[in-house]
């Protein structure tokens, strides 16, 4: 259990998905000119990322004893391809309350590399099955986190600040990130993965 | 003469645009994830360079030449499909023949697929282009995105260990940058690298 706990603080701090492996950069450069649309996107990445998570686990398990595993990544990409387009629908079927909440996200986050990357990262650090879903969850929260911060400073900042020219609109956000990933390094040690 | 002529036809234009007006990372803003997190070794950057031009040119020619076949519905998917098939044959190359790369850049490689540029070209332009110049605009892509990738990586090498692909180019009082090697420093070098490049073609964005 402690171990569980200990994976969830490391995913979310300090081995944030976002900040540290520096993943899913398109996304969160291009929707985080405001916080709300920041919170939407984020929501919408973590219900997706926990959910394929748990999916592509067993799927992984069964590549594996019938020693297929070369074809994980076109499996993956197709599982994650097929639970958004499901959930998609499930959605606006059952709760439409969220599914008008998520938005034009949800197709959005096929192309999101976070869901491909964590796959990918419980595959080659060989976690069980309890430990990928903390995972999954944990990195999804970390990526939630990183993109609401960078949207709050952007909005501040187009208040108040003069930037340069050459800088304006995303070049500026590269910045605000490398302050950002630089006070990440100070949860160094917080938890192991 | 002929030189001259050159300028004019379609396949210059789309090379000059993919590598300079329109190029991927500083333009567009596309495919960051792999552009900062393999740069921190100049090999590193080369071979995800390379692999993502293979992969841009290989997928932009299969998507123009089955372009008449695809339902709209289901593009996007068949585009998944075929860009992972390639990737995974990269994949395998690689860890066929360059092992220690292939370890290097780990997940990355298999996160070409999500690479926006790919997914890009297939759906801006293969989709709607013939063969021959749908591989010449993957090509001039690809190039463009290693260009960006390359510089980028010699300056943190050189930075972040003193190298410069594995030789040592700094003297020996030289401090490491530990930093450059991480995150934040990827971040930082490639954000002034789009500012300094953005003044250069005078492009701005109003933001």
């Amino acid at each position: 259990m402690g171990n569980l706990i200990e994976l969830l603080l490391a995913s979310i701090l300090n081995h944030n998905i976002a900040l540290v492996y520096i993943l899913g950069m398109c996304p969160l450069i291009a929707i985080s000119t405001n916080v709300k649309n920041a919170k939407g996107m984020g929501l919408a990445v973590v219900f997706v990322v926990t959910i394929t998570g748990i999916i592509n686990w067993p799927i992984y398990a069964l590549l594996k004893s019938t020693g297929t595993t070369n074809l994980s990544l076109l499996v993956f990409i197709i599982t994650i391809a097929a639970t958004v387009q499901f959930l998609e629908m499930f959605l606006e079927r059952f709760i439409p309350k969220l599914y008008n909440a998520f938005g034009i996200f949800l197709p959005l986050i096929t192309v999101n590399c976070v869901v491909l990357a964590v796959s990918l990262f419980f595959v080659n650090r060989e976690y069980s099955f309890a430990e990928t879903a903390v995972f999954s969850f944990g990195s999804a929260v970390g990526w939630m986190l990183a993109i609401i911060l960078v949207a709050g400073i952007r909005e501040k900042m187009k208040k108040q600040s003069d930037v340069p020219r050459g800088l304006a609109g995303k070049g500026i956000v590269f910045i605000i990130l490398g302050i950002l990933a630089l006070a990440f390094i100070g949860f160094t040690g917080i938890a192991n993965i | 003469m002929r030189w001259i002529r050159i300028k004019y036809t379609k396949w210059y234009n789309i090379l000059k645009d993919g590598i300079s007006k329109n190029n991927p990372i500083v333009v567009a803003v596309l495919g960051i994830c792999s552009a900062l997190a393999v740069t921190n070794r100049v090999e590193n950057a080369i071979a995800m360079g390379l692999g993502v031009t293979f992969v841009v040119m290989a997928s932009s020619m299969m998507v123009s030449l089955i372009r008449n076949f695809i339902p709209p519905k289901v593009r996007m998917v068949t585009y998944m499909v075929i860009i992972s098939t390639f990737v995974i044959l990269f994949q395998m190359f690689l860890e066929a023949y360059f092992p220690s790369i292939a370890k290097a850049l780990g997940a990355y490689v298999g996160l070409i697929i999500t690479n926006c540029i790919v997914m890009g070209r297939s759906e801006a332009f293969a989709a709607k282009n013939p063969v021959k110049y749908s591989i010449i605009d993957g090509f001039a892509s690809g190039m463009g995105y290693m260009l960006v990738l390359v510089l980028v990586a010699s300056v943190r090498e050189v930075l972040a260990f003193g190298t410069f692909l594995n030789m040592n180019v700094t003297p020996d009082s030289w401090v490491n940058w530990t930093v450059m090697a991480m995150a934040p420093g990827g971040f930082f070098v490639l954000g002034l690298f789009i500012w300094g490049i953005r003044e250069l073609i005078k492009h701005y964005e109003t933001a």
